[in-house]
């Protein structure tokens, strides 16, 4: 297990590196000089160039891209050009927000999701079947700022049960879990979408197999069949569709974010596009980068825990 | 337990009584067993055989209740199992027979198992259901199990997985785990259908075996008629869901009556014999287009016009012990 660990953690290096490749190179193609951002366009030309070199991005491209591996090796990603604070300060101040959306999503995901998606492949067809269908259908297609306006307007405004502004990191625990309530719903509804589908789907095919009935054969009852012969076969895609839907994840974050003015990453992404603040953007490609590719590597580490046949492999 | 459930000793452990399963195809519930009816007693081995579709491996999950509810059941007719009657029991009283004194091994043990639970754990599961075993002890008996079974260095292959073993290992964890709870009858479905030749029968002495020494009660389900002529004490032929011949082994071989059952063995490459392999013309016909009458006419060699009516399950006069479901060789 642990070789298995190591070899999923040596593998993602390649992969970090041809990320890095690409948001370098992406943000050295996108239109727009950075010098007019800064300076605005009255500056002369020599203070432009003065800028150019001051920012090193006069220099030949090698040079830079070499410098930028280097840099984000040792843990630096350089300085906004908007605000000229160091940009891992900005996103360590904002990452711990998004980190505990994110987790409380995933994990209401999966407390909401796992259990609709088993009771419809139960009763399919029924009652449930059908709600879970309608619960999916909405959670994929309601956008978030539409889910998280009706949430906000319903649950705060309406009912006052949770605030409407996120209250700051200093505020007390019990304050700060209300505040996470309603963004972490209105993310976690994809969440449970997905997750609901594909348990559903996975548990039908399961409950079919020939495993579930020497289960059943051995006189195990209707919930030991499920939950311990079937579900467990089932965590396998559950596991990939959670991995795989964090991307996704993060996308919905930027909105709902907004949404319910919560500091986070998804923010910062857009007030760095807004600025055309180059340096912050690449920097926060290359931590969304290292988010996705860490959520892989735990992806694939947690299929070594749920299926024995992965780890032999 | 409830009275039902007391054991009536002199019975034979499985009695099969005028079973009809329906099943359920395009709406229509159609039967596709009919009327069957036979016995297995201690240390008796029946073989249950017949083509794909002929109702065989119906009949053994209508013994163990587990016909899915939505598209089989039991229409008609008795099944006691160890005393107690199987049709009117409740699924709470059939889930505590089956593992237990009825249990069933299957036809794939390669998909037979389950790939995420040590085998250890699937053998030992029967044992802490049905005797409330602790799982550490359920775990040492599944040792002594998987040593009975002859799978090799038991000890250290109790915690693998099933990918971790072979077909033929496999089918020995199917059987440790069916007989983990001492059952009483057993039903095998194509035990060995799925393996190498050699480990067939390697498997198949495995269980004779174990069946002499705790006289279980063996319902064998199986298209291998060279299976059959090994390790049966009985024969009943199925076809199109009726049981068209019944008889001792011997008296089966000698004198295969039905014209089905002569068909099958005429299909059967024999090392003695230089004979071409004759098939039977035709083929199964489909549930809704069975025929009234004997399901086998359409096939028939021996055909006449009272094959319309349905013939009755009729004794031969010379063998009594022989019957055969035929107007034209019953007389």
């Amino acid at each position: 297990m642990l070789g298995f660990i190591l070899k999923r953690l040596l593998l993602a290096i390649p992969t970090l590196v041809a990320v890095l490749t690409v948001v370098f190179v992406l943000v050295r193609v996108v239109p727009g000089d950075p010098t007019l951002v800064i300076l605005g366009d009255q500056a002369s030309g020599q203070a432009r160039a003065d800028l150019r070199a001051k920012l090193g991005i006069d220099r030949p491209i090698v040079v830079q891209y070499a410098d930028f591996l280097g840099q984000v090796a040792t843990g630096d990603l350089g300085r906004s050009l908007a605000t000229n604070r160091p940009i891992l300060d900005d996103v360590a101040h904002v990452l711990p927000y998004t980190i505990e959306l994110t987790l409380a999503a995933i994990v209401i995901g999966v407390a909401i999701g796992v259990p609709l998606g088993v009771l419809a492949a139960r009763r399919r067809d029924g009652v449930a079947d059908w709600f879970a269908r309608i619960v999916s259908l909405l959670g994929v297609s309601f956008p978030a700022f539409v889910s998280g306006i009706l949430l906000l307007i319903v649950f705060a405004v309406q009912l006052r049960w949770f605030p409407v502004i996120s209250t700051p990191r200093t505020s007390s625990v019990g304050d700060r879990l209300g505040s996470l309530v309603l963004p972490a719903l209105n993310l976690g509804l994809l969440m449970v979408a997905y997750v609901t589908r594909v348990t559903r789907s996975g548990m039908l095919k399961a409950l079919g197999e020939d495993y579930v009935r020497t289960a059943r054969a051995k006189g195990m009852g209707g919930r030991v069949v499920v939950w311990r012969h079937a579900l467990r076969n089932v965590l396998i895609p559950i596991v990939t569709v959670v991995g795989l839907y964090l991307g996704a994840l993060i996308g919905n974050a930027v909105l709902t974010e907004i949404v319910f003015n919560r500091p986070g990453l998804g923010k910062l992404i857009v007030t760095a596009l807004n600025q055309r603040d180059y340096n912050l953007l690449q920097g926060l490609m290359v931590v969304a980068a290292f988010g996705i590719i860490l959520a892989n590597v735990l992806t694939d580490i947690t299929y070594g825990l749920v299926d024995p046949r992965v780890t032999a492999r | 337990m409830s009275a039902a459930l007391v054991r009536q000793s002199e019975a034979p452990l499985l009695q099969v009584e005028g079973l009809t399963t329906s099943i359920r195809v395009g709406g229509a519930w159609r039967d596709a067993v009919r009327e069957v009816s036979f016995t297995v007693a201690g240390r008796e081995t029946v073989a249950l055989v017949g083509e794909s579709g002929c109702g065989k491996s119906l009949t053994a999950l209508s013994i163990m209740g587990l016909l899915a509810a939505k598209v089989g059941r039991v229409s008609a007719g008795r099944i006691t199992v160890d005393g107690v009657d199987m049709v009117a029991a409740s699924e709470r009283q059939r889930e505590a027979m089956r593992g237990d004194r009825v249990a069933m091994i299957f036809q794939e043990p390669m998909t037979s198992l389950n790939p995420v639970l040590t085998i250890g754990f699937q053998i030992g599961e029967a044992l802490e259901r049905h005797r409330g075993m602790s799982r550490k002890a359920a775990r040492a008996r599944a040792i002594e199990l998987l040593e009975r079974v002859r799978v090799p260095s038991a000890k250290a292959r109790i915690d693998a997985y099933p990918h971790q073993f072979s077909g033929g290992m496999r089918q020995r964890v199917m059987i440790a785990m069916a007989l983990a709870c001492e059952p009483r009858v057993l039903i095998a479905d194509e035990p060995t259908t799925a393996l190498d030749v050699t480990i067939q029968a390697q498997v198949l002495a495995l269980l004779a075996e174990l069946q002499r020494e705790v006289g279980l009660a063996i319902l064998l389900i199986t298209h291998n008629l060279g299976v059959v002529a090994s390790v049966a004490d009985r024969v009943l032929v199925m076809y199109g869901g009726d049981v068209v011949e019944n008889a001792p082994v011997r008296s089966f071989f000698a004198r295969p009556t039905h014209p089905y059952s002569e068909g099958l063995l005429k299909a059967m490459p024999r090392v003695d014999s230089a004979g071409e392999l004759v098939a039977i013309p035709g083929h199964v016909p489909t549930l809704p287009d069975m025929p009234d009458g004997c399901r086998f006419q359409a096939r028939c060699p021996l055909r006449i016009e009272r094959c319309t009516e349905r013939p009755p399950l009729a004794p031969l006069r010379a063998d009594p012990a022989h019957e055969v479901r035929c107007w034209v060789r019953a007389s």
